[in-house]
Order: structure tokens, then C-alpha cells, then sequence
């Protein structure tokens, strides 16, 4: 989306610079200007108009993230989920998405796996010398947006210049907090033989799309990130059990599957709780396009990374009902039941392949190369 | 050496001299030399490797040996039948 | 995918495989020349799936595990340059060499990379004039047109900064090779079949005369391995020795003859290395006269002075020759990882240890369960 720096709010001294400059990180005038005239426009709540050196919430606020119900359970029963995750990619706009977006995502599907509500981000930016402001702007318009869609609010930043030649134009971090209803308890380690694997829809969109826009990877064809805020998908599965979210558990364990795709999911969480995993490669959704790309560059969905798509560990007696429940839902219209959690070869996973035969998959070796052998 | 996987020739022209093609493989686009097949016509069926086309697929001689294959095992299942 | 598809089809495996049990009346040991091979065998689970009496060995038909330690110490050394951009396949990036890998040479700073296509390393060396792209030209005769014709159009175009470090090999002087060592006990092989849609297959066929071998050119995909070892399987019960096509619908006698034009106007045969196995007389490619300009060892002659010493531990050579299996290393798994591979056939995803612990076989892996169905009553 063609950015109008003339339409941002009073924008006059961010003209006068095209570029990011050293003196934007130098907490002077001209970082002012940019958090004032950049920054703060695109993030307007209350929270981060204080403009502290730490951005202070009361724990009403947290209560908003929680039911009437939820409420009457003693305080110390409360829980917080808190994390933190940096974001490299390059490019930093690919088909789909672009760094912004995936950022927010990241620390929203961080929250919500552990079974949170996500409220509060904050957003760290390391800019490089030269980074094109018009960039910044969309960048940063996109973080907005995202947060928009997932429900959070972004109140706490900083920004950092580094030196052209480090910093690939622009790093992020961000940290998010969300609350955890009482009774909601979901965990890697919490797998049971007998469990169904659940994903959420097909596998190894991300992933190829940005292999799609590497050098000397292109192809015509567009694949298209499938960067998405699962917390809402998460929510609508916690309510799925009879009862709703506070008898039992009805989900075991969540992971969003991102780098090692669902290979790397299956297998932590076979070895986090300490059991087998069995699956059949038929079920795996995979998009034609996606399985075409994945074939000619001698690559394999089930290693590729994910951005919008979550596994999910539910007892058997509950698959049916949050299996149901997901496919109501946007996200997770594909959403497929792949396998079983097994008693047998405890943290190994293992695949019926499509011809009937077995095959162990283990955790990927480093980054997917492309290969011609 | 081994990865080539069939596709599609949709279009076909020239750059630099050499043959050049888009080539569909199940829905992804992607160019590649088809100079090693000066008979290649659109709408054929190639294997490319490393992105240059090193045969032609036998389109007839494929179909015949999948069918061939199918009519032996029914005959075989029905041998096998009590 | 279409043509793809219909070989991974689990109802015409079986039925191959019905008809090699009914077939086989003792064991037989066979070959699969091919590293793409190994990997759709036991990617797919195929290897599991066949009868006892069919023994697969896993053949040296992977040229990035056969690429000498020296030539990627060179690589390496050519990669650290400033001046250079080395561009390469991907396979190559994360074979070890006597110290580090490429990969590693690019975390540190390197400008190394990765194309699809070699014709890619064309574009960026127009693109870089200040710089001397090299590219990494591995692979087996299947490769051979596509880098050769990288060099031909970099000479009609007046390219002064592209060179490429050759690594070719070539596969029936490897082939004889292992048909005359000693220790040989294949009794048949099954061909690369894109290194055959190239060469064709004619040159086998003075082979199954001398050494009264079956050799059947074999395709990639499970229902074309199973029809492969069965055609093997019916030679060798009945006694006949003789090239046969279980690949028709890519594969002609003559291969492309366009291709092998190219490639015999730029390259010549040469002796070469393997890694593991050593010198094969006439089994390499190396540039012709016409086209040395472009040889990165004499644009750069300071690297060819590099020598190497290979691991101890690391007994590739055996298993590529086929005489021992992975899990007959005493360092598979240990000391020798995907993620620490001591040698070739562990990095490279074709090599078959990687292939083996990656894919590995429930049965070495741990301890029987009979919970799990391994073997033919999968």
C-alpha cells in the first residue's frame, strides 16, 4: 500500500528526511519528532500517550481481560502469561505480510499458546542508517494494523539507529503480556497417549512464500504468507469442551508451528511429554501450489515454517467438538486431525507414508536449502 | 543430479539466443531453458532440473504403462481371489 | 502434480511389490545408483516394504558426497576472497571442509550464495562488474548441460568476471569401477535415471556384456523403484543380463543428444577423486581448452596448492561402495550427526547416513516396541 507522507499528521520535519539517519536514535529533537510524528499517531491509546520511561498499568486492566466468572477465584490464582520475541526477516516485505505484521503475530501466538488472552505489546525498533522512511512508515502502519486485528494494544516502544551495514534495514522485538482464565491449563508436557493431533490448516505457506521472493527462487506463482493473530481461534477452542474453559482443560498442548514447521512441533512436544507420536502424511494439509514449490526446490512442507497455524494436543473424547469448533472459524476452515499421541517410542515421531510405509521424522538439521541432488 | 520434476511448457521464446519457456508445475510458474529441446512445443510435458528441460515427458508412453500396470493387478487380485 | 502423483500411488506400489514376492526365490543384493534414490526410498518407507530377500545398497551416486575435501577447502578458500562472490547450489552449503563450510564462510561475512538455476549466477555477475562471481559447478552428468551452458553463454556474452570451480563426475567409469574390486557382491543395479535422460542408456550395455550384470535405468518415485527392482529381480531369476528401461516415459537410448553436444564441446573426460574411494580413472569432466579461461583454479592458481587430510573415523568410502551400511559406522550417531558430520554422506540430505538417521529405521533407532509394525507386515 503506496504510502502519503504528506497525509501523516504534521509531518513537515520527517520531509526533510527520506532516510533514517544516526540522529534519530540519538534521544534528541530528531527522535522526538519521530516517535511524535511517526510513531505515536499510529498507537493512540492512553497507555502509551503517558510517554514514561515506563508505561504503567493497573490491574484493572488486566481484569478486562478476564470474565465475571474468572474473576471470582482469589487473586493469587491469577496468571499472567509474558514473552518476547525478535523479528529478522528479509525481506522485510514479502507476499502476504511483512515484518510488522509478523511481529505482532508472533508475540500474540506466543501468548495465546500457553492459553492467554494477549492485552499489552511493547515494540522495539533497531533501524538501520539509510532505511527509507517512507518504509519505516509502512512498517510501522502495519504493526498498527495487526494490533487492531488481535486485539491488543502496543503501550510501550523504543527505538535504536545502528550503522548502515548491520541491522538488514530493520530488526524488531516485541514483548506481549496476556492473562490466563483460571482452569486453563495447557502446557507442552501435558500429552497423553490416546490424545488427537490436531493442525489448525495447511502447512508451509510462510515458508515457501519467502523462499518464493529469495534470489534465484522466484517463481510467478503467488504463495502468500499465512501470518494471522491466533488468539481468537484459540479462545473459540477453549470453549468448545462441554462446560467451557473452566472444567478441565480440554486442550493438553498448543505450539504454533513457525520455524521447523511441524516437524519441530511434533517433536518437542513428543519429547516434552515424554511420549510417542504417530501421523499419517496423507492428512497434512498442504496447498497444491505450496507442494508444487516444496517439490521442485527439493524441499518438504512438513520442515517448512508456518506463521498462522497452530497444533493442538486434545484429549480424544473432546477432538470432535474442537475440531468442529476450528472449522467455524476462519483460521481454521482446513483444520485437519493427522494423528494420535502413543505410548510406544516415547519422543520420537513417526509418519505412515502415503505409500504404507513408516519413517521416523526427526528435528530438522538448520535452515531449509534448496538442493539438486 | 536426480531432482527433476515434470511440468507444463505454457509459453515459449528467446532470450539471449537461447530457448526459454514458462513451465507450469501444478500451479507454480517458473522459466526455464528449454534449449536442449529444440522440438518442444507448448502445451508438452518436460523434466526440468536445475531450471533447464533435459527431456521430453512420453506423455502416451506413461499413460500406457499406468494402465498396463492397473489391468495387472486386477488380473493378480483376481487370481488371488478364493 | 501430475506425471508425480500417480508414482507415489500406494495401491501400484503394493502391486510391484506383490509381484517381487511372488518373483524372488532367494536373495538378491541390488544397487540404486542414485542419491535421489536412496531418499525417495526411504522417504516413502519403500526399503521397509520389500521382501526380506531383496537386499538395497546405497550407491556413490551423490555428487556432493563424492566432492573431494580438497575441492571444498578450495571453494572455501575462493569464498573468503573479498573480490569474489561464490555462488553455488544449495546441497553444497553445509559439507564440511577440513576446518569449516560455506555456510559458515557466509555467517562470517562471506558473500556466498545460493541459485536455483545456473544461469542465475550469470545475472549476477553482470550485475556485481567489480567482482569475480565463481560458481560451484558439481554434479553428475545430469547437471553437466545446464553448467556447461552457463559457461557458453558467459563467453558469448564477453563475461570477464565469471569462472566456475568444476566438480563433475561422471557415473559408468564408477560403476566398472566397483564392478571390478574384489569385494563386490552386487548382483544388480538399478541406473540413474536423469543422469540416463542425458546420457542415455547405450553405455551400459558393453557393461552387462562383460560383467554379466542386469543394470535397469530407474526412475524416482516409489511405484518406479519397485518396477525397477522387480525388472532386476526377473533378470537375475532367470538368468539374463541385460539393459533395460523402467523409465521409458523420460528416458531414450540415445539421451538428449542436444545436451550431450554442449557438454562435449566445453568439458572433457578426466581422471577424478571420490571422496571416500579415490582416484577413478576417466570418471570426471574437466574444462577444454576452448572454455579454460573460465577455470576458477586457473583464474585463481593460489588454491591449487591445497591438500587435505580426510577424517579417521569417517568410513564414507565403504558405504558408498556399498560394503557397509550407517548404522554400521561405530560413529553413526555419535561422534558423526547431521548436525556434526564427520563426512560427506552425513551432510549431504542424499548421503545415505543423513538419509538413515534422518528418515531412520525404528528398529536401529531404539529398542523393538511391538506396538510399532516395522518391516513387511507394515
Amino acid at each position: 500500500m503506496p504510502l502519503n507522507i504528506a497525509s501523516w499528521t504534521c509531518p513537515r520535519p520527517l520531509q526533510n528526511y527520506p532516510t533514517i539517519v544516526m540522529g534519530h536514535g540519538s534521544g534528541g529533537k530528531m527522535m522526538a519528532d519521530l516517535i511524535q510524528h511517526l510513531f505515536a499517531p499510529l498507537f493512540d491509546n492512553d497507555l502509551l500517550a503517558q510517554l514514561g520511561d515506563s508505561t504503567t498499568i493497573g490491574l484493572s486492566r488486566i481484569a478486562d481481560g478476564l470474565s465475571p466468572d474468572d474473576m471470582r477465584h482469589a487473586i493469587r490464582d491469577m496468571r499472567l502469561a509474558f514473552t518476547t520475541d525478535s523479528f529478522v526477516v528479509s525481506p522485510l516485505v514479502f507476499p502476504g505480510g511483512d515484518i510488522g505484521e509478523l511481529a505482532v503475530n508472533g508475540t500474540v501466538n506466543d501468548l495465546a499458546m500457553s492459553g492467554a488472552r494477549p492485552l499489552f505489546l511493547s515494540a522495539g525498533f533497531i533501524l538501520e542508517e539509510g532505511l527509507r522512511m517512507e518504509t519505516l512508515g509502512q512498517i510501522a502502519t502495519s504493526v498498527a494494523a495487526a494490533c487492531r486485528e488481535a486485539g491488543v494494544q502496543l503501550v510501550a516502544g523504543d527505538t535504536k539507529v545502528v550503522n548502515k551495514g548491520h541491522g538488514d534495514g530493520l530488526y524488531i522485538n516485541t514483548s506481549g503480556i496476556g492473562v490466563i482464565a483460571p482452569g486453563v491449563n495447557v502446557a507442552p508436557n501435558r500429552a497423553q497417549p490416546g490424545d488427537a493431533v490436531i493442525v489448525s490448516g495447511t502447512m508451509g505457506d510462510h515458508g515457501m512464500a519467502i523462499m518464493s521472493v529469495r534470489e534465484g527462487l522466484e517463481f510467478e506463482t503467488r504463495i502468500e504468507s499465512d501470518t494471522a493473530p491466533l488468539n481468537g481461534l484459540v479462545q473459540a477452542m477453549l470453549a468448545a469442551a462441554p462446560g467451557g474453559e473452566h472444567v478441565g482443560s480440554p486442550i493438553h498442548c498448543l505450539r504454533d508451528a513457525t520455524r521447523g514447521g511441524l516437524a519441530a512441533v511434533l517433536n518437542e512436544l513428543a519429547a516434552a511429554s515424554g511420549a510417542g507420536i504417530e501421523f499419517e502424511e496423507r492428512r497434512v494439509p498442504v496447498r497444491p501450489e505450496v507442494h508444487a514449490a516444496c517439490e521442485m526446490l527439493g524441499l518438504d512442507p512438513l520442515y517448512t515454517a508456518n506463521e498462522g497455524k497452530l497444533v493442538a494436543i486434545v484429549p480424544e473424547s473432546q477432538a470432535e467438538a474442537v475440531l468442529g469448533m476450528m472449522r467455524t472459524h476462519p483460521l481454521g476452515q482446513e483444520a485437519a486431525r493427522i494423528g494420535r499421541v502413543v505410548a510406544g517410542h516415547p519422543g520420537l515421531v513417526v509418519a505412515r507414508t502415503a505409500i504404507g510405509g513408516s519413517r521416523v521424522v526427526d528435528l530438522p538439521a538448520g535452515e531449509l536449502l534448496p538442493r539438486i541432488c | 543430479m536426480c531432482l527433476g520434476i515434470p511440468g507444463k511448457v505454457i509459453e515459449i521464446y528467446e532470450v539471449n539466443g537461447m530457448k526459454m519457456g514458462k513451465v507450469d508445475f501444478g500451479g507454480v510458474v517458473k522459466e526455464a531453458c528449454l534449449a536442449y529441446l529444440p522440438d518442444l512445443k507448448v502445451g508438452d510435458y518436460t523434466i526440468i532440473h536445475v531450471g533447464f528441460g533435459i527431456s521430453q515427458l512420453d506423455e502416451e508412453e506413461a499413460q500406457q504403462t499406468l494402465a498396463l500396470l492397473r489391468e495387472m493387478d486386477m488380473l493378480a487380485g483376481e487370481l488371488d481371489a478364493p | 502434480m501430475k506425471y508425480i502423483d500417480e508414482y507415489r500411488d500406494e495401491a501400484l506400489t503394493r502391486g510391484r511389490l506383490d509381484e517381487i514376492r511372488r518373483t524372488a526365490t532367494r536373495p538378491w543384493t541390488l544397487m540404486e545408483v542414485c542419491g535421489g534414490q536412496t531418499h525417495s526410498l526411504l522417504r516413502s518407507g519403500l526399503d521397509q516394504l520389500l521382501p526380506p530377500e531383496i537386499e538395497l545398497v546405497h550407491g556413490p551416486g551423490c555428487p556432493v558426497c563424492v566432492t573431494p575435501l580438497e575441492l571444498i577447502d578450495k571453494a572455501i578458500a575462493l569464498a573468503s576472497r573479498p573480490e569474489v562472490i561464490f555462488v553455488s547450489y544449495g546441497d553444497m552449503l553445509r559439507v564440511p571442509g577440513s576446518e569449516r563450510d560455506l555456510f559458515s564462510v557466509k555467517a562470517a561475512g562471506g558473500n556466498v550464495r545460493v541459485v536455483y538455476s545456473p544461469l542465475d549466477s550469470l545475472k549476477i555477475a553482470r550485475e556485481n562488474p567489480d567482482k569475480t562471481v565463481v560458481f560451484f559447478g558439481i554434479g553428475f552428468e545430469t547437471t553437466a548441460p545446464a553448467n556447461a551452458m552457463a559457461v557458453v553463454q558467459a563467453k558469448n556474452q564477453g563475461l570477464r568476471n565469471f569462472a566456475m570451480l568444476v566438480s563433475h563426475v561422471t557415473v559408468p567409469a564408477a560403476i566398472c569401477a566397483l564392478l571390478e574390486s574384489p569385494d563386490v557382491r552386487v548382483n544388480g543395479f538399478l541406473a540413474a535415471g536423469h543422469v540416463c535422460t542425458v546420457m542415455g542408456y547405450w553405455e551400459y550395455e558393453p557393461l552387462v556384456e562383460k560383467y554379466h550384470v542386469p543394470i535397469v535405468v530407474t526412475g524416482f518415485e516409489p511405484v518406479d523403484i519397485a518396477r525397477g527392482v522387480l525388472m532386476c529381480v526377473k533378470q537375475l531369476e532367470e538368468g539374463r543380463a541385460e539393459v533395460e528401461n523402467a523409465y521409458a516415459r523420460a528416458v531414450r537410448r540415445e539421451g538428449n543428444r542436444p545436451a550431450q553436444a554442449v557438454i562435449h564441446d566445453v568439458f572433457e573426460p578426466c581422471d577424478r577423486p571420490w571422496r571416500g574411494i579415490g582416484v577413478i580413472p576417466r570418471s570426471g569432466y574437466r574444462f577444454r581448452e576452448a572454455y579454460r579461461d573460465f577455470d576458477a583454479e586457473l583464474r585463481f592458481p593460489e588454491v591449487q596448492t591445497i591438500a587435505t587430510q580426510e577424517s579417521s573415523l569417517c568410513m564414507s568410502g565403504l558405504i558408498l561402495q556399498g560394503l557397509k551400511k550407517p548404522n554400521q559406522c561405530p560413529a553413526f550417531g555419535k561422534e558423526c550427526t547431521p548436525q556434526t558430520p564427520l563426512g560427506a554422506t552425513m551432510v549431504s540430505s542424499e548421503g545415505a547416513c543423513a538419509a538413515y538417521y534422518r528418515y531412520g529405521r525404528l528398529a536401529e533407532v531404539q529398542t523393538p516396541n511391538p506396538q510399532i509394525q516395522t518391516g513387511q507386515a507394515g
